[in-house]
C-alpha cells in the first residue's frame, strides 16, 4: 500500500503540469463553492438573525386558530386564565429557553387630535421582549429604548404620514372584546423603522396601558414570543415543545395551542430555502467539475502507461493491485485539490472580511459583510471532492487493471 | 522432471477474416537449470511460443505443462500469481517502471508482488545489486542510466524472486553486439549461481550460440534442436 501510493505519487509528479492544472481546476472550483457558501451564508443567517431578533422570536406560540387569522388580532383568541399559567409554567421549565415575552396584540384607532387612523399595537412587557427580540432597540429610528407605561413607539411610516414626532401626545381608542371603546393619551417614546414580515409595520406600548385600553380584568396574551439560548437547537427544542403543548387539550378535547418556528411566520424562509437550493445546485457543479477532470487525467494517465500496466502485469502484480494504484492517484488529485482550494477559499474569506464590505438589507443600511464557513460544511464540500476524485478514477483504474498483459506489452 | 514440458502445442489468431496459425505441434521439454534458445527469423512464432511458457496466454490445441501446472486452468489472478511466484521476465524494451529507482525497480515483485518482509527484501535487493554490478547506480532512475545497465537491472528484477524460470524474449535486440554479449554472459553466471533455467529468444545469429540448448523455429515449427557450442553444461535434448 505505502509502495502503491509512492507509485502514484511520482506518477503525478512526473506529469507535473497536467498534474497542477487538474488540480488548479478543482481548487477554484472549492474556492468558488466556499466563498458562494460563506458568503450567501452569512446573507442567510443575517437575514434569518434580522427577523428572529427584531420581531419574530425563534418561535411563538398562541391559542389555536390564531394565526389564521392574525390580520383581524382577534382579542377573543387570546390565552388566558388557565391555559396561560400552564404556558408559563413550562416554558419556565425549559433551560435552553432564554427568554420569552407575552404580547397583547391588537387594532385601534391612532389620532394626532388632527388626523385619525387605523394602527396595530403590541403591547408588551419591555425588559421581556428586548431579551427576547434584542434587535428590536436597534430599529429605533429616534428615542429612546425604554418604554414607560404612558410612551408608545410608533412605526416610521405612520410617523411620516402623520408628521408626528417623538414627544407628541397622541390618543389610541379601541374597542375590547365587549364592545365598548376606550381610550388613552400616549406620548411618543420612539420611531421604529419598517421591517419586511408579520409585524414588521407595528407600534409597540405597555403591556399595562394595552391591559388599560382593553379593560383587561385578568392577564391575557395574544402572542408568546421565544428566544433560545442556542438557535441550532431550534427544530429539536421545536419538536420537543409541539408534544408538550399537543397533550394540553380544552373541555371539548381539542388542543389548547399551536406552535410555529420563525420559518412558519417569516416570508424571509423561502428566501432562505432558495439560497439552500442554489448552494445545492453549485455544490452539484463542483462535483460535475471534478468527475470531468480527473476522469479526463485519469483515462489519459492509463493511455499512456499502457506499457507499464503490462509490464507490472506481466510479472505477476494481483489486478487488485493495478486498480488501487489509479485509485490511488485520482484520489490523490482530490485530496491536494480539496486541501489547495480549502486553504485559499479560507483566505479569501478572511480577507473579504478584514475587507469590511458593507451592504444594505431592505431599509437595514451598512450592514457589514460577515462571511463565515462552517468547518463541517468545508469537511462535506473536500469529501464531496475527494469522493467524487475516487468515483471518477474508477472506471480508467478497473480497465487498467483488466488490461491484457501481451497486448499492453504490445502497445507503443 | 522437467520444468517445462510441451506437447503437440499449436496457437491460431483469429485476424479478421483469416485464420493466423502461428504456432504448428510444437513437443519439447526443458529440463531445470538449463539455458535454452529459441531462435527463428521474425514472424516465426518465438513471441507467441514465449507468452504461451509464460503463462500469459494459453495454447488453442495440444498440452503446455509449466513447473507441473497446466498452464490451460489458470485464470487471470491465479496465472498473475502463478507468474509472480514461478517465472522472471526480461523484455526487449527493458521494461522498467521510470518512477522507480534501480533499486526499487528490483525491489518490486518483492514487495507488491511477494510481499516479503522489509529486511529480506534489502537483503535480496542489495545481493542482487552486486551480483549484476549496478550498485554504484542503486539509486538513479531508468533514464539515467544506459541500456545495457538497464537490462542488467532487468535481470535482476527477473531473478529476485527466486523463480524457477526466467523468460527474456529477444532480450539484446536493441542492445549493440558487445552489450548484448555482457547481458547474455551475466544471464548465464545467473543461471550457475541461482540455478535458474533461462529461456531466450532471438534472431541474431551472434548470440545464438552462446545458448546450450537452441531450438530454430520456423512459421512456427520447430525445424530442430541442437546444443548449442557456447555452454559449458551443455545437455543432450
Ligand atoms: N495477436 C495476434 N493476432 C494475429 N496474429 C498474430 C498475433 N500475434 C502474433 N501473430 C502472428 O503470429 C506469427 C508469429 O508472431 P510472433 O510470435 O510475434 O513471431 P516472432 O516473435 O518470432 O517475430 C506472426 O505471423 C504474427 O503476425
Ligand atoms: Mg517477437
Amino acid at each position: 500500500m505505502h509502495n502503491l501510493f509512492k507509485i502514484a505519487l511520482r506518477n503525478l509528479l512526473r506529469y507535473r503540469r497536467r498534474t497542477l492544472l487538474t488540480t488548479s481546476l478543482i481548487a477554484i472550483g472549492v474556492v468558488f463553492v466556499l466563498l458562494f457558501v460563506a458568503v450567501t451564508g452569512s446573507f442567510k443567517n443575517m437575514m434569518i438573525a434580522q427577523t428572529t431578533d427584531s420581531m419574530l422570536g425563534h418561535l411563538q406560540v398562541h391559542r389555536k386558530g390564531y394565526v389564521a387569522s392574525i390580520d383581524n388580532l382577534p382579542l377573543n383568541l387570546n390565552l388566558k386564565g388557565e391555559g396561560l399559567a400552564k404556558l408559563e409554567k413550562i416554558l419556565d421549565g425549559r433551560p435552553e429557553v432564554e427568554a420569552w415575552s407575552p404580547r397583547i396584540k391588537f387594532g385601534a384607532m391612532f389620532s394626532t387630535f388632527v388626523e385619525t387612523t387605523n394602527i396595530r399595537l403590541n403591547g408588551i412587557n419591555p425588559a421581556r421582549e428586548l431579551a427576547t427580540v434584542p434587535l428590536l432597540a436597534a430599529r429605533l429610528l429616534e428615542g429612546e429604548a425604554t418604554l414607560d407605561p404612558g410612551r408608545i413607539w410608533i412605526p416610521e411610516l405612520l410617523a411620516r404620514g402623520m408628521k408626528v414626532a417623538v414627544g407628541d401626545t397622541v390618543v389610541v381608542v379601541a374597542t375590547n372584546q365587549d364592545g365598548s371603546v376606550n381610550g388613552r393619551q400616549l406620548v411618543v417614546a420612539g420611531i421604529l423603522e419598517s421591517a419586511t414580515g408579520p409585524g414588521g409595520r407595528d407600534g409597540y406600548l405597555h403591556i399595562e396601558d394595552a391591559a388599560a385600553i382593553l379593560r383587561l380584568t385578568a392577564p391575557e396574551t395574544s402572542e408568546v414570543a421565544i428566544r433560545l439560548h442556542d438557535f441550532k437547537r431550534l427544530p429539536a427544542f421545536a419538536a420537543e415543545l409541539d408534544v408538550l403543548l399537543a397533550q394540553e387539550l380544552n373541555q371539548q378535547g381539542k388542543p389548547i395551542y399551536e406552535l410555529h418556528t420563525w420559518e412558519k411566520l417569516s416570508p424571509f424562509y423561502n428566501i432562505a430555502r432558495m439560497i439552500e437550493v442554489m448552494t445545492f445546485f453549485v455544490k452539484l457543479m463542483l462535483i460535475a467539475i471534478v468527475l470531468v477532470s480527473i476522469m479526463n487525467v485519469m483515462i489519459m494517465a492509463v493511455y499512456e502507461r499502457i506499457r507499464e500496466i503490462g509490464t507490472m502485469a506481466a510479472i505477476g502484480t494481483l489486478p487488485g493491485r493495478i486498480l488501487a494504484m489509479f485509485m490511488l492517484e485520482g484520489f490523490s488529485l482530490g485530496v491536494v485539490g480539496a486541501a489547495g482550494g480549502g486553504l485559499f477559499g479560507l483566505l479569501l474569506i478572511k480577507l473579504l472580511n478584514l475587507a469590511e464590505i458593507s451592504y444594505d438589507f431592505g431599509r437595514q443600511q451598512g450592514l457589514i459583510l460577515q462571511a463565515e464557513i462552517a468547518w463541517g460544511e468545508l469537511a462535506l464540500i473536500s469529501l464531496i471532492v475527494v469522493a467524487g476524485a475516487v468515483l471518477a478514477s474508477l472506471q480508467p483504474a478497473f480497465k487498467a487493471s483488466r488490461l491484457d498483459p501481451i497486448k499492453a506489452l504490445r502497445h507503443v | 522432471m522437467n520444468l517445462v514440458t510441451a506437447r503437440d502445442i499449436g496457437k491460431e489468431y483469429q485476424a479478421g477474416e483469416i485464420r493466423v496459425r502461428a504456432l504448428v505441434g510444437l513437443s519439447f521439454d526443458i529440463a531445470p537449470a538449463s539455458f535454452v534458445s529459441f531462435v527463428g527469423p521474425s514472424g516465426s512464432g518465438k513471441t507467441t511460443l514465449l507468452n504461451l511458457i509464460g503463462c500469459l496466454d494459453t495454447p488453442t490445441s495440444g498440452t503446455l505443462t509449466v513447473a507441473d501446472t497446466d498452464v490451460r486452468k489458470l485464470d487471470r489472478r491465479a496465472g498473475a500469481r502463478f507468474r509472480g511466484r514461478n517465472i522472471g521476465f526480461i523484455f526487449q524494451d527493458f521494461n522498467l517502471l521510470p518512477v522507480l529507482t534501480v533499486a526499487e525497480n528490483i525491489e518490486y515483485p518483492l514487495q507488491l508482488v511477494l510481499e516479503l518482509p522489509a529486511a529480506e527484501r534489502r537483503r535480496r535487493v542489495r545481493a542482487l545489486l552486486a551480483a549484476v554490478e549496478m550498485e554504484p547506480q542503486a539509486d538513479k532512475y531508468p533514464d539515467q542510466i544506459s541500456g545495457g545497465q538497464k537490462q542488467r537491472v532487468a535481470v535482476a528484477r527477473a531473478l529476485v524472486g527466486r523463480p524457477k524460470l526466467v523468460l527474456a524474449d529477444e532480450p539484446t535486440a536493441n542492445l549493440d553486439h558487445q552489450t548484448a554479449m555482457r547481458v547474455i554472459d551475466l544471464m548465464k553466471r545467473m543461471r550457475d549461481e541461482f540455478a535458474t533455467t533461462f529461456i531466450f529468444s532471438t534472431h541474431d545469429p551472434k548470440v545464438v550460440g552462446e545458448a546450450e540448448i537452441i531450438h530454430t523455429l520456423e512459421d512456427g515449427r520447430l525445424l530442430k534442436s541442437e546444443n548449442g557450442t557456447g555452454g559449458h553444461h551443455a545437455q543432450s535434448v
